[in-house]
C-alpha cells in the first residue's frame, strides 16, 4: 500500500530530524522516536540504532522506550486508521457491540480491512458523553455506528487521494 | 449584524460542528468558533448574539442541512432560547470554566474582556510567598484524584533552591519546573480537554502564577496524544501568549521570566501517575518511581517540581482574581471550592457541571443528567475513572467530595461520573478492570504486573463456573495483595472496580457463561 502522506524512510532526513532534539533536549529518546514516527508514519528498525547512537545510549534502551508506548509502531500505518474507544463510558452505550460489528464489517470486506487496519485498543478519547467514540484518520467521531464509520472512511480516503 | 457562535471543541466537531460553521459562513454570516458550553447532548449548540459580548440565544443539535435550508430562527424546533438561562447552566457555579463556551479560546482580547489576567496581575503585586499562602487559604486540593493540598506542595517547592539537571555540574544553570499533568486518561473524564480547548490562556495564566509563587522558570504540559485538538489549541495559545508578553521574559513588565512547552504523550495510561509522567518527560519508559524523594524536592531532571493537574492549575487564576476567602466559602468539610464534574456514559444530558463540592451524586445524575440515555433503569455508576468503584443506585445520596466518597467505598478521582443501564454485565466490567491493568501496568512492581494477569484469569474461571468458591476467595486475596502491595494507584486501586462489582452485583458472577476467545 502506498502512503502518499508519509515519505519513504530516508536516513539523512531522519538524522536531520533527530540532531536538534539531541542537541537541545535533556531527555531526547522519546522525543526522537515521536519525531521519526510523525515524519515517516512509523519507526523503522534502522531508526532505533540511529537514535541510540545519537543519544549515546544502548539500542536496548531505545528499544525499551519504543516498546513501552502504545502509540509507537514499527510498521507503516494503514491508509485510513480507524480506532474505536474501548473504555467504560463507551462500553456503557454499546462500545463492545460496535467493536464486534466493525470487526464483522472488516471481515466481510477485505478492502475495508486493508484500508483501515487493525482496530488496536484505545482507551478513552475524551468524548465520553457522546459515545461510542471513534477516531477515523485522526478525526474524532461521536455517537459512532458502522454506517457513519464507513462514510467517514470514504470521505477521508477521497481527501487523501485528492491531496 | 448578528454574530454566530459555533463551538470548535472536539466533542462539538465530532457531531458535525465544522460543517455547520462552513454552512453559516457560506451564507455570508459572521461566525466565531467558541469553546463548548459543556451541554454536550446539545452539540453542535449554535448561538447567536447581536454584538460580540451581548446576550445569546441558541439552537441545539444543529446540522449543516438545517442551515442550508434556512437561517434558524425563534420558530425552529430546536430553538432553546437564552442560553445562559438553560437550567443546566444557570444552576452551575463556574470558576475554572467561567469563560469556556463564551470566548474565542485563542483571542487574547476576548480573554482580557472576560476577566483574563486579573489573577496574574494580582499575584504579581504580591510576594511569591503570599501567593502560596493564598492558594493554601483557598483550600484548593489536587484535582487529579489524590487531593493533596496544592498550597502545601507549592510551599515545599518554594522552599527548595533551584537545581541544575541531574548529572550536570553544579555550575550548570539551575531550574525549577511547573509540570502540568494533562494526561487525562480516565474514561468518563474530559474536563482537562475542554478547558485546554475552550480557555487555554487560563491554564497558561495559572502556570505563570505558580511559577511566580515558587520561583520556577520552566513549564511543561504533558498532554496525551489522544487529544489532537487540545494539543493544537494549546500550542496556538502558547505562541499568542508569547507575542502578548504573557509568557517569556519580564512577564507583564515584572521580573518574572517563565515559558511553557507542550510534551505529547505516547499512548500510556500509567503516565498519568506523576512519577511515571516524570520518567516519560525525561524520555524513558513510563515506569513509576518509588517515593521519596518527592517530586517537589527532586522532580523533573532532579529539580524541584510542582506537578498539578490541569484543573488544579486552572483554578488558581480565579482564586487570585476573586479571593481565596470567596473560594474557600464554597464546598464543605475539607473539600472546598468548586469541582468540574463530568457526566458520561449512558446519560441523557452528558457534559460539564462545575459546582461547589458537596452536591449529591443523585442530584448530578438525575437533576443535571436526566438519567440514562437509553431510558432503561440505572444499574451502576462508576465515579472517579477506571480505578473507581461501581456504586449501586441506592448509594447515590453520597455527597460528591473527597472524604464522603471514600467513606462510601468510592473516590472522586478526576470527577468523572459514568452511568450504566440494566443491560450491563458487571462481571464483564470487573474483567475489563483487570484486563485494563494488564494492558497498562508499567511492570515495575510485582503485585500489579503479575496480579493483573492472574486476576483476569481467575475472573474468567469464576465466570466459567470453575471452583467458584475457591476462586472467588483467591480473587479477594489477590485484590487485597494488589491494594496493599502495589507501588502506585494503577495496581493499588484496580481492586476497587473489581471488588465493588463482586460485592454489589454477585448475581452477575453466579451464572456460568461460555468464555470464548
Amino acid at each position: 500500500m502506498s502512503h502518499a502522506r508519509y515519505p519513504e524512510w530516508h536516513a539523512e532526513s531522519a538524522e536531520a530530524l533527530i540532531a536538534p532534539i539531541v542537541a537541545n533536549e535533556p531527555g531526547p529518546v522519546l522525543l526522537c522516536l515521536q519525531a521519526v514516527q510523525a515524519h515517516f508514519g512509523y519507526v523503522p528498525g534502522d531508526a532505533v540504532a540511529m537514535i541510540a547512537e545519537a543519544c549515546n545510549v544502548t539500542r536496548a534502551d531505545v528499544h525499551g522506550v519504543f516498546t513501552f508506548y502504545g502509540d509507537l509502531r514499527d510498521t507503516a500505518p494503514p491508509a485510513v486508521p480507524v480506532r474505536l474507544c474501548a473504555a467504560e463510558a463507551c462500553q456503557a452505550v454499546g462500545g463492545r457491540e460496535l467493536k464486534a460489528e466493525w470487526a464483522k464489517a472488516c471481515g466481510d470486506d477485505a478492502d475495508l480491512a486493508a484500508l483501515t487496519g487493525v482496530d488496536e485498543p484505545i482507551f478513552c478519547l475524551g468524548n465520553c458523553a457522546l459515545g461510542p467514540a471513534a477516531l477515523v484518520d485522526g478525526e474524532l467521531m461521536g455517537c459512532a455506528d458502522v454506517a457513519r464509520l464507513k462514510a467517514a472512511v470514504t470521505q477521508a480516503q477521497s481527501v487523501g487521494e485528492g491531496a | 449584524m448578528s454574530i454566530w457562535f459555533v463551538p470548535r471543541d472536539a466533542a462539538a466537531r465530532s457531531m458535525g460542528a465544522d460543517a455547520v460553521a462552513s454552512a453559516l459562513a457560506a451564507r455570508g454570516e459572521k461566525v466565531i468558533r467558541n469553546g463548548s458550553r459543556g451541554m454536550l447532548w446539545m452539540e453542535p449548540l449554535v448561538e447567536r448574539a447581536d454584538d460580540r459580548h451581548g446576550p445569546r440565544v441558541g439552537w441545539s443539535n444543529v446540522t449543516a442541512g438545517q442551515i442550508d435550508a434556512g437561517i434558524p430562527d425563534e420558530q425552529s424546533d430546536n430553538f432553546i432560547g437564552a442560553v445562559e438561562e438553560v437550567e443546566y447552566l444557570a444552576k452551575q457555579n463556574r470558576w475554572i470554566y467561567e469563560r469556556v463556551g463564551i470566548t474565542d479560546p485563542v483571542d487574547p482580547e476576548d480573554y482580557l474582556a472576560h476577566g483574563g489576567l486579573t489573577g496574574l496581575k494580582n499575584a504579581l503585586a504580591m510576594s511569591g510567598s503570599d501567593v502560596v499562602q493564598a492558594v493554601t487559604d483557598s483550600g484548593l486540593r489536587g484535582r487529579g484524584g489524590a487531593g493533596f493540598p496544592a498550597g502545601i506542595k507549592w510551599r515545599t517547592v518554594a522552599d527548595q533552591p533551584p537545581a541544575p539537571h541531574a548529572g550536570e555540574s553544579q555550575n550548570a544553570p539551575a531550574h525549577k519546573y511547573i509540570c502540568v499533568n494533562a494526561d487525562e486518561g480516565d474514561s468518563g473524564t474530559f474536563a482537562d480537554r475542554m478547558l485546554m480547548e475552550g480557555d487555554p490562556f487560563c491554564l497558561l495564566e495559572g502556570m505563570t502564577i505558580a511559577a511566580h509563587a515558587v520561583s520556577a522558570d520552566r513549564g511543561l504540559v504533558y498532554l496525551r496524544s489522544e487529544y489532537p485538538d487540545a494539543i493544537a489549541t494549546l500550542q496556538s495559545a502558547i505562541w499568542i501568549a508569547r507575542e502578548q508578553g504573557w509568557l517569556g521574559d519580564n512577564i507583564l513588565g515584572s521580573d518574572l521570566c517563565f515559558d511553557v512547552e507542550i510534551r505529547v504523550g505516547a499512548g500510556s495510561y500509567v503516565c498519568g501517575e506523576e512519577t511515571a509522567m516524570l520518567e516519560s518527560l525525561e524520555g524513558r519508559r513510563g515506569m513509576v518511581r518509588a517515593k521519596p524523594p518527592l517530586p517537589a524536592i527532586k522532580g523533573l531532571f532532579g529539580t524541584p517540581t510542582v506537578i498539578n493537574n490541569v484543573l488544579t492549575i486552572a483554578s488558581v487564576p480565579s482564586i487570585l482574581a476573586r479571593g481565596a476567602e470567596a473560594y474557600a466559602a464554597l464546598g464543605q468539610n475539607r473539600s472546598l471550592g468548586t469541582q468540574v464534574f463530568q457526566l458520561a456514559g449512558n446519560i441523557a444530558r452528558g457534559g460539564i457541571v462545575e459546582t461547589a463540592f458537596g452536591i449529591s451524586a443523585k442530584e448530578l445524575i438525575e437533576d443535571f443528567g436526566g438519567g440514562t440515555r437509553s431510558g432503561r433503569p440505572l444499574r451502576a455508576v462508576q465515579i472517579g475513572g477506571p480505578l473507581g468503584a461501581y456504586l449501586t443506585p441506592e448509594k447515590l445520596d453520597v455527597a460528591m467530595e473527597y472524604e464522603a466518597l471514600i467513606a462510601a467505598g468510592g473516590m472522586i478521582g478526576h470527577g468523572g461520573v459514568v452511568l450504566f443501564d440494566d443491560s450491563v454485565n458487571m462481571a464483564e466490567q470487573a474483567r475489563f478492570a483487570m484486563d485494563f491493568c494488564v494492558e497498562e501496568s508499567c511492570g515495575k512492581c510485582t503485585p500489579c504486573r503479575i496480579g493483573a494477569v492472574r486476576g483476569l484469569e481467575t475472573i474468567d474461571k469464576i465466570r466459567a463456573g470453575k471452583d467458584v468458591e475457591a476462586n472467588t476467595e483467591l480473587l479477594r486475596d489477590l485484590c487485597d495483595l494488589m491494594t496493599q502491595g502495589s507501588l502506585c494507584a494503577m495496581g493499588g486501586l484496580t481492586p476497587n472496580p473489581v471488588l465493588s462489582a463482586l460485592n454489589e452485583f454477585p448475581e452477575d458472577f453466579a451464572s456460568p457463561v461460555i468464555v470464548t476467545g
